[in-house]
């Protein structure tokens, strides 16, 4: 039990995934304008991440160990993460239109995004079993989305400060990263 | 300048994947601590993009349309896989050095914009050029913050010492937080000299999603948000009588 709780700390502050991995920094600095539309994306990417994880576990471990094809690893991984994210966004669509509302338009941008496949081969290369995949898996998509609602609060509040010229737009949104990746920085000294 | 020499210069001057289309930014950002590194991911990518853009130009009339995506995606992973294979075998250093970074080109987005903009419509021997092009642009860029970096976070450039000894090296810079605040300062400068780059949205780009992450502001999802949602009023009456009654309420 302290393992997993562990593990949870450690993926979402301590190595955060955007800010300490540079793992899926599209989706972080295109889909944080706006808090609500950042929070449904963190929630899709909760959601996609710990199932992709748990799929990929199960896949390497009961298919790929068994036959001795462990080096298809990463071509295995990509297309069971975009066939999940389709089908996912079918089940969606067909049985709940309040979840599909909420989610659904976020899904297929983050078939692109490399945390979730980030995520998958760190769980392989850590050699974690299923079930602290899944909660590495939740742990990360939680740091992620954590980074995400806190950014797209702050540029709420950038929109009616006095930016110069030269740092409207990105840099003063990737000065905004810098910063908060040396808060983040703070968590390294947690001894876990 | 012949056609192909031609392909060369777009990549790494024209239309520079790193520094005018602003794509790939993830292993931009992760692996630039140093120049070498730098260097070692842009020569991984550019031989999985040359490789990719030779294939995918030589399929294109096999690979039917409607499932070109995941044909692409296929061709990548098992170029990547190869790739990772070979560094595991002649290079291990570099293996270790970037790690989870190769098998995550897979990913990388210029990869597959030049597969959709490019190969998927020229022929095999351009397509070969403009993956060279486009990979040795990557590494110039990629080796060029990672140099960068270095010397103001180390004070080494390539791994040897080139600054004098009172200077103290700015430890920040080759940690995250200064991949993050050179990139910044780079958009900055751009910004300033106005410099052609995606960020400031004068990078022209003519790809599907238009290939421009950190310029999209999710802006797609949200109105395919407001359609849906606008559709739904269409069916859903009772949820619009309901909405309108608890307005009234929050009025009262």
């Amino acid at each position: 039990m302290k393992e997993l709780i562990m593990i949870i700390v450690g993926s979402a502050l301590v190595n955060n995934v955007v800010l300490s991995q540079f793992l899926g920094l599209c989706p972080f600095l295109g889909v944080s304008k706006r808090t609500n539309t950042a929070a449904g994306m963190g929630a899709a990417v909760i959601f996609v991440i710990t199932v992709a994880s748990a799929l990929c576990s199960i896949i390497y471990e009961q298919i790929l160990v068994r036959f001795g094809m462990g080096y298809l690893q990463t071509i295995v991984f990509i297309l069971v993460i975009a066939c999940l994210v389709q089908f996912v966004e079918l089940i969606l669509k067909k049985y709940s239109r309040s979840l599909y509302n909420a989610l659904g338009v976020y899904l297929p941008l983050i078939t692109t995004n490399c945390a979730v496949l980030g995520v998958a081969l760190i769980n392989i290369t850590k050699e974690y079993g299923l079930l602290p995949s899944v909660i590495n898996g939740f742990g990360t998509a939680t740091g992620f989305t954590i980074a995400i609602i806190i950014m797209a609060g702050i540029r709420e509040r950038i929109e009616f400060n006095d930016v110069p010229k030269a740092f409207q737009g990105s840099p003063i949104v990737l000065v905004t990263a810098s910063l908060m990746a040396i808060a983040f920085f703070g968590f390294a000294g947690l001894s876990l | 300048m012949n056609k192909y020499m031609e392909r060369i210069y777009n990549g790494i001057i024209k239309e520079n994947p790193t520094f005018i289309m602003m794509l790939g930014m993830c292993p931009t950002l992760a692996v630039t601590t140093s120049g070498n590194n730098g260097l070692y991911m842009g020569l991984t990518t550019t031989a999985v993009l040359a490789a990719s853009n030779f294939l995918i130009a030589a399929l294109r009339k096999a690979i039917p349309d409607k499932v070109r995506i995941p044909a692409y995606i296929v061709v990548i992973a098992s170029l990547v896989t190869i790739v990772q294979l070979l560094l595991e075998a002649y290079l291990p250093i570099v293996n270790e050095l970037l790690g989870i970074y190769i098998p995550l080109i897979v990913v990388n987005c210029i990869i597959m914009a030049r597969a959709e903009a490019y190969a998927a419509k020229s022929s095999v021997g351009l397509s070969l050029l403009d993956g060279i092009g486009m990979g040795l642009g990557f590494t110039i860029a990629l080796t060029i913050i990672g140099s960068f970096r270095e010397i103001l976070g180390a004070g080494t450039i390539f791994g040897f010492k080139i600054t004098p000894a009172s200077f103290e090296p700015v430890t920040m810079f080759i940690l995250a937080p200064g991949a993050l605040l050179a990139m910044a300062l780079l958009t900055a400068v751009q910004n300033k000299l106005k410099l052609p780059s995606a960020t400031n949205g004068s990078g022209g780009s003519n790809i599907g999603c238009s290939g421009d992450c950190a310029h999209c502001g999710g802006s797609t999802s949200a109105e395919n948000r407001e359609l849906i949602s606008s559709r739904e009023k269409g069916t859903a009456q009772e949820d619009t009588t309901a909405k309108t009654a608890s307005d009234k309420e929050n009025n009262k």
